[in-house]
């Protein structure tokens, strides 16, 4: 083992039934440095992390940590945060019935007693030192998902670890957050700490980590100082393909062209909701895609919920075709040829435990009525069509949804709403947490609809991709609109000022 | 060969047949069925297996309602014992208020207890589905008075009633040899079958079990499927109510159909189903509660008293919940590996 | 606000109590009755209707009920009762045991307990009376009753109460004494713990296991009943000189009835109208007498399907 080398992986092996997840991966970690962990869906990063972190068994393969002369064995989390390895991971996987305090110290004392005001003042100074808006008494379910992951970040620091492995940190974070973050990170390196990043944004790679190691089925592709490899380069080694990053969809030319739509489909106006959004007025085109863009919690995903009618709508009116509709539920829209594929995936968008096909299925069922249910056939023939069609990875339509990648559950949210076909379908933050290649297709694939006619609204916290998509943008601020950009103004200058509110020209 | 273990079913069907293996080991005459004549003159079928499908009925049609309300609603009626009292007492009012037993007044009696069910099925499902409060919480409420209600529509009175023409119930129909429970119990699967197919009721309650956001925002409305779960679990409990009235020929207020709530859940749980909602198998939940039967039936036959058979169950709970538990699961595969990797390397060798 | 809300409700339950200390003023004969639930039983409702029919105002009494088939909630009603200063606490207790510390206090307040159905584990000197059944003495007539019958051969199903309940242990134990003496044959011994349904499903294994027999014991109506179910289905005829001999306790009207159709042969009666010896009692302590004994055995009979009138249903039946 090298001097400076915190962590060591070799050979490392994993299987499950049918399937080989690492093959012979070795991974090389040291002192303070932030390395990049790249890769499509199911090149094999959440594995190695589990495995280091003791959620999987390794099958074959040797761990050596800093200060060991033998090779290490992981067994449990436990094990792990014994060893000074600890995780964040995308998903939170705090309590959140209990305090900010609580979980940040719960299983993390020796003996049964605890001194509850020692803590909550130790756990008050952590966050304040972070910078983390959060009070150590706080319930944790009642901060933002944003301040969760940054309590389990802060949770982490605390725990006094040589082995920082953040899985999808920034996924939920809005770019104030994430660049206290990066601090925090910087921070973490200069005193010696070794970061593995796991992340799909490339700007992030780029601003802040030292080294890149690259995943691709299972197999490790190779170790890279980032000044050696540029994104095009990288794109490439995840996807194993030339692949021209940006430019691709750019040069599709399927972008609407204003002139063809001036009918609206449908018109907002001064619609309002209790989520705590100011009355806006918004209209739909025929076979354009629209967006709305705005910070984390500017009020993007609650203008759209609020038309879905998935919030209690409090003031306003929607109009189809010149016709006022009623949209007090959901299903009102859905009956109206309205689509919504919400924000957050796990908890408002998959039914973890049924099928790919029944999830597939779900919405066009619920359309057609309680009474009415799809044969069999049917279903098979519909859930066959999209999978083939949006090239949906899963071993067969009885696999449960919860066991596809992040980005293949996306895919099976999409061909839900697809299957209905929708007249208007609103995507909140489609393309969160998905691996670049499936990012891609879902961009290419709006636009395909849009050009079939159908109205699209695309919503994204990455501005690069509502750029490359949208052809209209909303702009949120505090839960107001502030400002609608379109046609030669759609550039990413004009937006940043629009969303902090500066001049205007 | 693997997928057939894999699958939930598994479970209870390995259950049954271990039971079932069991006696034949030890009494292989347990199987044993004859026709014989009832003291009515009618041709009935007797023996173990035909006990275990006629007392087993009530517990089989609880089941359906309460795999149901567990899918969709993540908890368990704990009232549906005090509410078969009422469904029960409702029947023996109805019929022993009329001048003379008919198939009429049966007939409207029970029906009147179906809606007499299904309304305490409503109040409960309301509870659950409109105010939120946990289902064994919420049906503690009738947990605890039902058996008073039951015994204050019949004024506390004692009946017996043994008029042949409502004893059929739960005994035989001259010229059908099949103890009537289990027809009935045949007829609601039919039922609850052609319910399930015909209507999305399998794909909501799984829904709104698993993910009640995603189901709303999929235009389902959970707050009536669960409420609608209740009423058809009241459903189920207004039928076991008949049976269970015609078969001890009267009513015991504080002790019909006592502690089947337990049994019910029980029955669920055998047939693998999650405790906490989401996906179910009701065929499943059906050979859980006959495994149940069996166990009982069984425990009577070696003179184990009806007193310990609560011991009992609980140590095949124990076994069959640690047994589909998929850490054991896991262990136990890895075993079989390593035996068959021995054996192949001896043959090699 | 909390604190204060607390406040006004123990002010408000302070009056009350004060409130509920007047009275007394009307002559009436103050009691608090503690009972066990009487959805329990045919025996227990009929028991609850004899005490609501004798403690009333014509009668001179101001009488309060209170039901619980949990020692705990029965000894913390007695507390109430105490409390609120009855003259007398009449008490059919759910379990025997545990009754010491709240009698004392009864003694203390100058309160009379007398004991009914039910005996207690608790020093004499605490009560003034106990009216009860002799379970045994029932069983004991039932099994000489059998006994006379003089069959060829005894092969008896025995069904038996909830394990432990004094009725369980009078009844069981007489049937045990002569089938060991007089070498009956006992087919099966088990509990169906009073039910009905419990009863059916284990006569139902004997005769599934094909086991001859010819007597079914039950120790309540409501198993016999379930019994005769069980041998109805299976073609075995039984009653005044059928396959079988079938008997059952309580005397509950329609078993009586049952009797007197001749579907059964015997029910041993255990008598729940106890409220008029209690009256009795009571007056006696208001003249300042004491009882002539302190532990009253009610008369009890056993009826014979041969010899039962229809005087006899309405009469006895509960």
């Amino acid at each position: 083992m090298k001097e400076n080398v915190v962590l060591e992986m070799k050979n490392i092996h994993k299987s499950f039934p049918g399937v080989r997840a690492l093959q012979n991966v070795d991974f090389t970690l040291c002192e303070g440095e932030i390395h990049a962990l790249m890769g499509e869906n199911g090149a094999g990063k959440s594995t190695l992390i589990k495995i280091l972190t003791g959620v999987y068994e390794k099958d074959e393969g040797q761990i050596f940590l800093k200060g060991k002369d033998k090779a290490v064995v992981i067994r449990s989390p436990q094990d792990a945060q014994k060893l000074g390895i600890s995780t964040v991971y995308q998903e939170i996987t705090l309590c959140p019935n209990l305090s900010v305090a609580e979980n940040m110290y719960i299983g993390r004392t020796s003996g049964m007693g605890m001194n509850w005001k020692k803590v909550n003042k130790d756990a008050e100074e952590i966050l304040k030192s972070l910078d983390i808006p959060a009070k150590a008494t706080q319930q944790l379910g009642s901060c933002s998902i944003a301040v969760q992951q940054m309590v389990a970040i802060a949770r982490a620091v605390d725990m006094d670890c040589k082995v920082l492995i953040l899985d999808e940190p920034t996924s939920s974070l809005d770019d104030q957050e994430v660049k206290k973050l990066f601090k925090l990170m910087l921070d973490l390196r200069s005193r010696g700490v070794g970061i593995i990043f796991v992340t799909h944004f490339l700007d992030q790679v780029y601003e802040v980590c030292d080294k890149i190691t690259v995943l691709r089925d299972g197999q490790l592709v190779g170790e890279y100082e980032i000044k050696d490899l540029p994104r095009v380069k990288l794109v490439s080694k995840m996807l194993g393909k030339e692949f021209d990053d940006t430019t691709e969809i750019k040069d599709s030319s399927l972008i609407y062209d204003k002139e063809d739509a001036k009918d609206c489909v449908f018109e907002v106006e001064g619609l309002s909701s209790n989520a705590g959004i100011k009355p806006f007025d918004f209209s739909v085109k025929k076979g354009e895609v629209s967006g709305f863009a705005g910070l984390l919690g500017s009020g993007r995903s609650e203008c759209v919920r609020a038309i879905f009618g998935a919030d209690k709508v409090v003031g306003g009116t929607v109009k189809k075709n010149g016709k006022v509709i009623k949209i007090t539920k959901p299903i009102n829209a859905m009956k109206n040829g309205i689509g919504y594929l919400p924000e957050d995936r796990k908890r408002d968008g998959i039914v973890g435990d049924l099928s790919v096909r029944e999830n597939i299925i779900l919405a066009l069922q619920v359309l057609k009525g309680f009474f009415k249910p799809l044969s069999k056939a049917e279903a098979d023939k519909f859930a066959d069509e999209y999978i083939k069609l949006l090239d949906i990875k899963t071993a067969s339509a009885d696999t449960p949804i919860k066991s596809l990648s992040g980005g293949n559950q996306q895919k099976v949210i999409l061909a839900r709403w697809l299957l209905t076909h929708p007249e208007y379908l609103i995507l909140d933050e489609p393309t969160r947490g998905i691996d670049i290649g499936t990012k891609v297709d879902i961009q290419k694939l709006v636009l395909k609809l849009a050009s079939e006619g159908m109205s699209v609204t695309f919503i994204s916290s990455e501005t690069d991709e509502m750029l490359r998509t949208c052809s209209r943008l909303v702009v949120m601020r505090d839960r107001k609109m502030v400002g609608e950009i379109s046609g030669d103004d759609l550039n990413q200058s004009k937006i940043m000022s629009t969303i902090a509110g500066g001049e205007n020209k | 060969m693997t997928k057939i273990f894999k699958r939930q079913i598994f479970i209870p069907i390995a259950a049954m047949l271990a039971l079932l293996l069991f006696n034949l080991i030890i009494d292989p005459s347990f199987f044993h069925i004859s026709l014989t004549t009832n003291n009515a003159g009618d041709p009935v079928l007797s023996g173990n297996l035909i006990s275990i499908l006629n007392n087993g009925s009530e517990l089989a049609i609880l089941a359906l309602g309460m795999t149901l309300v567990t899918a969709a609603s993540g908890g368990q009626d704990i009232s549906v014992g005090a509410t078969i009292a009422i469904a029960g007492s409702v029947v023996l009012k109805i019929v022993c208020g009329a001048n003379e037993v008919s198939v009429g007044i049966v007939l409207v009696a029970f029906l009147v207890a179906c809606l007499v069910s299904m309304a305490f099925g409503a109040f409960n499902g309301a509870l659950v589905s409109i105010f939120k409060i946990q289902p064994m919480v919420a049906t503690l409420i009738l947990f605890t008075a039902g058996r008073s209600i039951a015994a204050w529509i019949n004024n506390n009175a004692q009946i017996n009633i043994s008029d042949p023409k409502f004893t059929y119930i739960a005994e035989f129909f001259p010229g059908l040899p099949i103890p009537t429970p289990f027809l009935i119990t045949i007829l609601c699967f039919i039922i609850m079958a052609l319910f399930m197919k015909f209507t999305n009721i399998g794909l909501y309650s799984q829904a709104v079990g698993i993910n009640e956001n995603s189901s709303k925002l999929n235009g389902i409305n959970p707050v009536f499927i669960k409420f609608l779960t209740f009423v058809i679990l009241g459903l189920c409990v207004a039928v076991c109510g008949l049976i269970k009235v015609s078969r001890s020929r009267g009513i015991t207020y504080s002790s019909i159909a006592e502690n089947i709530e337990m049994d019910a859940i029980l029955a669920v749980a055998l047939g693998g189903n999650a405790l906490g909602g989401g996906k179910f198998n009701m065929t499943a939940s059906v050979i859980g509660a006959y495994v149940i039967q069996i166990l009982t039936t069984t425990l009577y036959k070696y003179n184990i008293s009806s007193a310990a058979l609560s011991a009992y169950k609980a140590i095949v709970v124990i076994v069959l919940v640690v047994i589909s538990a998929p850490t054991v699961r896991r262990k136990a595969k890895a075993v079989t590996d390593k035996i068959k990797a021995n054996f192949a390397r001896k043959e090699v060798a | 606000m909390k604190k204060i809300l607390a406040i006004v409700l123990m002010a408000v339950m302070a009056l009350g109590l004060v409130a509920c200390g007047k009275g007394k003023d009307d002559g009436l004969i103050k009691v608090g009755i503690i009972n066990n639930d009487p959805n329990e039983s045919g025996y227990r409702t009929a028991n609850d209707k004899s005490m609501k029919d004798q403690f009333t105002k014509e009668n001179g009494y101001d009488a309060s009920f209170s039901y619980s088939l949990k020692n705990d909630e029965q000894i913390a009603a007695a507390q109430k009762f105490i409390q609120d200063e009855v003259d007398y606490l009449l008490l059919s207790a759910a379990g025997t045991s545990g009754w010491d510390t709240v009698l004392k206090d009864a003694q203390k307040a100058g309160i009379k307990v007398i004991l009914f159905d039910r005996t207690i584990d608790a020093d004499a000197s605490l009560y003034e009376a106990s009216i009860v059944s002799d379970m045994a003495k029932e069983g004991e007539t039932a099994v000489a009753w059998l006994k006379g019958q003089n069959l060829k051969e005894y092969n008896i199903i025995h069904l038996q109460g909830v394990m432990g309940s004094a009725a369980q242990v009078g009844r069981s134990g007489a049937l045990d004494a002569t089938a060991k003496s007089d070498g009956w044959n006992i087919v099966k011994q088990q509990t169906a713990e009073w039910s009905a349904e419990k009863a059916q499903q284990i006569v139902q294994s004997v005769i599934d296991a094909k086991t001859p027999f010819n007597v079914i014991y039950a120790e309540n109506d409501d198993m016999a009943k379930g019994a005769v179910a069980a041998l109805d289905a299976a073609g075995i005829s039984h009653g005044v000189g059928k396959d079988v001999v079938i008997m059952g306790f309580d005397c509950n009207k329609w078993a009586l009835q049952e009797l007197l159709n001749k579907n059964w042969n015997y029910d041993g009666q255990c008598n729940p109208f106890q409220a008029s010896y209690i009256h009795d009692i009571i007056q006696k302590l208001e003249k300042g007498e004491s009882p002539a004994q302190k532990t009253i055995i009610l008369d009890e009979k056993g009826f014979d399907a041969a010899t039962i009138t229809a005087d006899d249903v309405e009469k006895y039946g509960i």
